[in-house]
């Protein structure tokens, strides 16, 4: 990925589950899942962004669970076939980055290991 | 046997002979069987699923694609449909439902494919078409659930009358947990369906019998996820389930069946004796061929530099690993490459002429 322009850098803040975070640097209407997985970070996302798994289950740091576009229906209905689902549980193909989720921070979640 | 519209699956548990044996009917499996019947090799398929489209039919059937070569959009369950209808002149056995488990070279040089149903296949050449693995029930990642897996825990039903008498837990919100649910009832001596949430993704129909069940007590509906189980040397005694005010409620039960979808999972390939790196199968990029002589890789499942798993770089390696599979199921003839739009040879194996 290419990210000419630091200063207009949209951060995406991802935190493995071995707990370590990163600072990734995503484009305008990538989906989260397709950051983390360009980052070579460990997410399975599987179906390649179909909302038709729910292997790149994440939860969203609560500051940030309200400035997201609700799930669709489509989503909370495969959120059930993930694991230890909680409120601020989303499949992260259906996050679309903007500007304004820049500093977003994602924490994978069990089911989304590869 | 079986003829569907389109092909002819067999019975598992017999011994069949063939020119090619292909594991895994997705796309790529099932285009490989084209460019192998152009060239007069015959071809087995196995796979995991019950029936083809493997990726295409399991996980994404209504979504569409855009990137087949000439095809604008179509979805999961099209393409596979179409490339059903494609190689429909080529007579491929399809052996469904069942897992390739094991792979052996034979002592007259023939290789044995055998599968969890009974099923062996001798032939000369294999291709490796298994994707991202097969699709295998996912697990709970609940700790400690290794001991009751088989005996307490289930992921799917096989006989049903093994739960006859059982006081049974289904987990999950699709059509499996509610049609399991349903089916079961009549024969456990307590039924109980465990979903994170009141509102379920399966079919309304089964929805509402489970929901007429439940109020009129017929069985019991829990709202939350389980997590964790007890019991000694895996006999289930009960599992504590979480709510969403974060409330542990005691649940007694001897048999737990999570119904959570199905993810893709490496399994017995792995011990086929190919060279593995990252879990995928590395080839040359001209026959697409293994670290095994006369063993082909071809589509999600193979690496090499420059890979891109496109469903269109899959046929490409199809065609290519066909010209290798004549040479070694027909080492005496002479390979003639033809175009379909001219070879009048061609067109006939096509039934267009």
């Amino acid at each position: 990925m290419t990210q000419t322009d630091e200063d207009d850098a949209i951060i995406l803040n991802v935190t493995t589950m071995d707990g370590k975070t990163q600072a990734l640097a995503a484009l305008e209407g990538w989906r989260a899942m397709e950051v983390i997985r360009d980052y070579g970070l460990p997410i399975k996302a599987e179906c390649g962004g179909a909302c038709a798994c729910a292997t790149c289950h994440v939860y969203v740091a609560q500051d940030w669970v309200d400035k997201l576009v609700p799930p669709t229906e489509e989503e909370e209905d495969m959120l059930d076939q993930a694991f230890e689902v909680q409120e601020n549980s989303r499949l992260s193909c259906q996050i679309l980055m903007t500007p304004e989720l820049s500093g977003l921070e994602l924490t994978l979640a069990p089911g989304s290991e590869p | 046997m079986t003829i569907k519209q389109d092909y002819t699956i067999c019975a598992p548990g017999a011994h069949h002979e063939t020119d090619v044996i292909i594991i895994g009917a997705g796309p790529v499996g099932l285009f490989a069987v084209f460019e192998l019947g152009l060239l007069d090799v015959k071809a087995h398929l196995v796979d995991i699923l019950e029936r083809p489209g493997g990726q295409c039919a399991e996980l994404y059937p209504e979504k569409p694609i855009y990137d087949i070569p000439g095809v604008p959009l179509i979805t999961g369950e099209g393409l596979t449909q179409d490339l059903l209808k494609q190689i429909k002149p080529f007579g491929a056995h399809y052996h469904l439902g069942q897992m390739a488990t094991s792979l052996k070279k034979r002592e007259n040089g023939l290789w044995r494919l055998s599968t969890d149903m009974g099923t062996s296949i001798d032939a000369p050449v294999v291709v490796v078409a298994a994707g991202g693995g097969s699709f295998q029930p996912k697990k709970p990642p609940i700790p400690g659930l290794e001991p009751y897996e088989g005996k307490s825990v289930f992921y799917a039903v096989r006989h049903m009358e093994a739960f006859k008498g059982k006081r049974v837990l289904v987990a999950g919100g699709g059509d499996s947990a509610l049609d399991w649910s349903l089916n079961l009832r009549p024969i456990v001596k307590s039924m109980a369906l465990v979903h994170r949430r009141p509102d379920f993704r399966a079919a309304p129909d089964s929805v509402q019998k489970m929901r007429t069940l439940v109020a009129a007590g017929g069985m019991q509906l829990l709202t939350g996820q389980i997590a964790s189980l007890y019991g000694d040397d895996g006999v289930l005694e009960g599992v504590k389930i979480k709510t969403k005010e974060g409330e542990m409620i005691d649940y007694p039960c001897d048999i737990l069946l999570p119904f959570f979808g199905l993810t893709m999972k490496l399994g017995p390939v792995a011990d086929f004796g190919l060279e593995l790196e990252n879990n995928l199968i590395p080839v040359d990029t001209e026959k697409f061929e293994t670290s095994l002589p006369t063993v082909f890789a071809i589509g999600d499942i193979n690496t090499y530099p420059g890979k891109l798993k496109l469903i269109l770089s899959g046929f490409h390696e199809a065609a290519l690993m066909a010209q290798q599979a004549f040479r070694y199921v027909h080492p005496d003839a002479k390979l003639r490459f033809q175009y379909t739009t001219s070879s009048t040879s061609l067109q006939q194996k096509l039934g267009v002429k």
